[in-house]
């Protein structure tokens, strides 16, 4: 009888559930862990890339470039967890919206109408007949005029939320609950982060909750919403602000001194015997 | 027929235009203000038939403000110069409305700035600039007062100068004029129009 109110995904059952999207959200913390934390100068996303068969074609761009990372538009950037091919296919409406907005407005699109749009496409599928949700979720790194550097989280119920530092996917709650020890107080915490300190909180967080063998450059991968390193010189001199902020990928190069940083410093903890409720 | 002047002093907006309703040879009315208050802090002002101006102004009154409500932050006058000219190109191909416009805005962080806008969509920002008939007297006229960052009183003292162009070579004569300044506090109709308007 309790199966009733599995089929129909838009049928909510006697005690005003929707099992659909409950099982959706449930799939997703199973997916692999994706993290995002915000800093003075940037936010920060990273995943855990799961380990590719050999016999994956290199030379194509779907084994080349990540699974989960995806650039919006250049100041806008998501990472995903849950179904790929759900995900692309929001991805793909993303930077349609992205780019409509620009086309009417000649401006970046702010950061939360764009992720407003796709969650109400997403809350859509929870509502009408006969469509599964989506089985994503989707963290957002984005910067605009109006509130600067932002990050949000939405699920496949089409809620959404801004953070200051978020996990989703496998461990999520073991992760959340480093963050919020982790993460500094008050209004103004992002202020107090640099891009340097909120990448070694992503590590950490990785490190903690799934295991420090993850702190290799291949088995994490993370990209930065921040601004360009030499954006005076690499653009005209006609460009605004907002061309200055962008999306992209943290080489491994800079990668692997903070990861070999947080190693001993995670060894350093344990040898002198603190125990370690999270580990 | 219609006359719109707009140009930009050291923080603010000015724009007059004409308040005459006219069809054929009648004048149906001369309270008609073509400087519309698109919100506090823009004005848009027409030239054209009447009942597209209004149409048209209307519409783009009611989007700005659908656009605030959904987002929660104002569209910069920028954005609203290319939402408008983005408009007008699409129903150019459709049903066209046969507006002329001049947007006129103060932003917080860009000042003050004034958008040419016609009904072939093309868009141009300027320091001044006019609609209708009376571009082809006063825009000589403009050309040797204009000064960037004039005050209130200079720019009341261009703009009179430019009317009086207007009344002594163009073959109609109009008497009434709407006068409207935008600043940081928004915008405001000035005593100017008083004796004729309102």
């Amino acid at each position: 009888m309790s199966r009733r109110y599995d089929q129909r995904v838009t049928t909510f059952s006697p005690d005003g559930r929707l099992f659909q999207v409950e099982y959706a959200l449930e799939a997703i913390s199973h997916a692999g862990a994706c993290v995002g934390v915000q800093s003075r100068d940037g936010v920060v996303l990273a995943a855990e890339r799961r380990v590719l068969s050999k016999l994956l074609d290199s030379s194509t761009r779907t084994a080349r470039a990540s699974e989960k990372m995806y650039e919006i538009d250049a100041h806008v950037g998501c990472v995903v967890a849950g179904i790929t091919s759900d995900a692309n296919s929001l991805v793909n409406r993303a930077r349609q919206a992205a780019q409509r907005y620009r086309n009417t407005y000649h401006e970046p699109v702010p950061v939360e109408y764009l992720v407003r749009q796709i969650a109400d496409v997403k809350q859509g599928y929870t509502q009408f007949g006969g469509l599964r949700p989506f089985g994503v979720s989707i963290l957002y790194a984005g910067w605009d005029r109006h509130y600067g550097y932002q990050l949000y989280a939405s699920d496949p119920s089409g809620n959404y939320g801004g953070w200051r530092a978020i996990a989703i996917g496998q461990n999520q709650a073991a992760a959340n609950s480093l963050l919020r020890q982790e993460y500094p107080e008050g209004n103004d915490a992002a202020a107090e982060v640099t891009l340097e300190q909120a990448m070694r909180l992503v590590a950490r967080v990785f490190a903690k909750t799934a295991d420090v063998a993850m702190l290799d450059v291949n088995k994490l991968e993370v990209t930065v919403v921040g601004r360009e390193p030499d954006a005076a010189t690499s653009k005209g001199a006609e460009q605004e602000q907002e061309a200055m902020v962008v999306f992209r990928a943290v080489e491994d190069a800079q990668l692997q001194p903070v990861f070999e940083d947080v190693k001993r410093e995670l060894e350093a903890s344990s040898a002198s015997g603190r125990t370690d409720v999270n580990k | 027929m219609d006359s719109v002047i707009s140009l930009t002093g050291r923080d603010f907006v000015m724009s007059v235009a004409d308040v005459t309703a006219a069809r054929s040879i009648v004048v149906m009315k001369d309270t008609q203000d073509k400087v519309v208050e698109l919100d506090r802090h823009r004005t848009l002002s027409v030239a054209g038939e009447i009942g597209d101006a209004i149409q048209f102004t209307e519409y783009i009154q009611r989007n700005v403000h659908l656009y605030e409500l959904r987002s929660g932050t104002p569209l910069s006058t920028r954005q609203i110069a290319y939402f408008l000219r983005g408009e007008l190109a699409r129903f150019l191909r459709q049903h066209p409305y046969q507006v002329n416009l001049i947007l006129g805005g103060y932003d917080a962080d860009g000042g003050p700035s004034l958008y040419y806008v016609d009904y072939l969509g093309s868009l141009h920002r300027m320091p001044f600039t006019a609609q209708g008939y009376c571009a082809y007297f006063i825009l000589s006229t403009l050309d040797r007062l204009y000064r960037p960052g004039m005050t209130l009183d200079e720019a009341v003292s261009v703009m009179h100068q430019c009317l009086a162009e207007v009344g002594e070579r163009f073959l109609l004569q109009q008497r009434k004029f709407v006068w409207k300044v935008t600043d940081r506090d928004g915008t405001r109709t000035l005593p100017q129009s008083a004796d004729t308007f309102m």
